[in-house]
């Protein structure tokens, strides 16, 4: 079978659509992630033994089991118990849960590695706690972090294709719907690939960016 | 009542899938690692350009991606696989890429003096690689690798979409036979997790084996 460029037009509307929900996908399960996974690092951390405990290992739990299953789990278990998701939303928690668990690593590590100097400061200059967290901590432990939760994030635009299992209408399940259609294969899943290989390459760019701007740890 | 003592088996028919591709991935991946991990320290400018190509290929586009292009675009170019054969075949060239840098890094961690050792006493390259630099980056390696190993299990997973029988494949089975969804996902996520506390547990294992006799050479 030869490569065709007419068809490789003809289709490319219906792949564009595709790349729109992969890309949205990403962001909302990007921001979840981010949010989840302060959620965790914050509750790891907390002085309560049960609540530390039962987070790390579900959070443990979540990360040692594959994506794909939890996407069915949320998708196809949670209507028996009555919440109806519509495949996206779904898609978005999963990716959100799952990553989340991964990012809560890399703020973990962010705030170990603010000096103990920065928190026995704070309490000489009489700081509550929450004072503490907003003005001192956190704004020493974000920067260091971007480019590891923005690498997280690049892995996670990679798994977007497995929403199409839950009938997500993204950029893979496009292409494997027309693929169906006309019955060619070559085209569409080799421009899924090349869509992917392009944004990745230029997230790559702007994660050396992120590396240089914020990377360095100061002493 | 449901015959529940069947559809388990056909779960554990599943896990043995499930096992069998995670092994065989692990085996081309851990080669691919080498393979491109070596070529790209090497001196010779094809296999650096060859080996990055492979490396920024497989990283930059979606393993779900790469699975479909083996199974269904490769035939029309005179390739046919089998389900197993692309799984294996897509699985470990995505993870070698990973596990490349992997292997990169640990080579490019071993200290200068180590090095200029090997000159000292006169081994070639090989030699110097083989006896001096390999067994000392191999511990480096190791819990990477072993994380490496769980990302290949939980990417098993995905091969279900191309008609592979494993865990996930079967669990969706079962589903179809008994209209219950709870039981056999739940089911299949313990078993996954499971195996990624197996992995994990003998990754530890085996380096405590391989770190006896370094204390105090190693900081």
């Amino acid at each position: 079978m030869e490569w065709d460029w007419n068809f490789v037009w003809e289709i490319m509307p219906t792949l564009i659509q595709g790349v729109k929900i992969t890309i949205l996908a990403t962001l909302l399960g990007s921001v979840l992630a981010a949010i989840v996974g302060l959620g965790i690092a914050l509750a790891r951390r907390s002085p309560n033994k049960a609540l530390s405990r039962t987070v790390g290992w579900a959070a443990e739990f979540i990360r040692g089991t594959p994506l794909l299953v939890q996407l069915y789990f949320i998708f196809y278990v949670l209507p028996d118990i009555g919440i109806l998701l519509p495949p996206l939303v779904a898609g978005v928690i999963g990716l959100g849960l799952h990553y989340g668990t991964y990012t809560a690593e890399v703020y973990r590590a962010g705030i170990d590695n603010v000096p103990r100097g920065q928190w026995e400061a704070a309490k000489a200059c009489n700081l509550s706690a929450r004072q503490t967290w907003t003005h001192i901590i956190i704004p020493q432990a974000i920067p260091p972090m971007i480019p590891a939760l923005a690498n997280y994030f690049i892995a996670m635009f990679k798994e977007t294709p497995l929403l199409s299992a839950i009938t997500v209408l993204e950029l893979m399940n496009q292409a494997k719907s027309v693929a169906n259609t006309y019955y060619r294969y070559i085209e569409p899943i080799t421009l899924v690939g090349a869509f992917f290989l392009v944004i990745s390459l230029f997230s790559v760019v702007l994660l050396r960016w992120l590396e240089r701007r914020y990377g360095k740890i100061e002493r | 009542m449901t015959q529940w003592s069947g559809y388990f088996g056909l779960i554990l028919q599943g896990a043995l899938v499930t096992i069998e591709l995670t092994l065989m991935g692990s085996v081309l991946a851990l080669l691919m690692a080498f393979l491109a991990g070596m070529g790209r320290l090497s001196r010779f400018f094809v296999l650096r350009a060859l080996a990055t190509a492979y490396i920024e290929f497989f990283r930059g586009t979606s393993i779900f991606v790469q699975l479909f292009w083996a199974y269904f675009v490769l035939p029309f170019i005179g390739i046919s696989l089998t389900p197993l054969q692309a799984g294996v075949l897509a699985l470990g060239l995505n993870v070698g890429a990973y596990a490349a840098e992997v292997v990169r890094g640990a080579i490019q961690s071993i200290g200068r003096e180590q090095y200029e050792a090997c000159t000292a006493l006169n081994l070639g390259r090989w030699q110097g690689m083989r006896h001096i630099i390999l067994p000392q980056a191999l511990l480096v390696m190791l819990p990477t690798f072993g994380n490496n190993a769980i990302e290949l299990l939980k990417a098993t997973a995905v091969v279900s979409l191309i008609s592979l029988t494993d865990l996930t494949f079967q669990a969706q089975v079962v589903r179809a036979q008994t209209g219950n969804t709870l039981v056999p996902f739940t089911t299949i996520l313990i078993i996954y997790f499971i195996l990624a506390l197996l992995i994990s547990w003998g990754v530890r294992s085996l380096e405590r084996r391989m770190a006896r006799g370094l204390d105090g050479v190693r900081a």
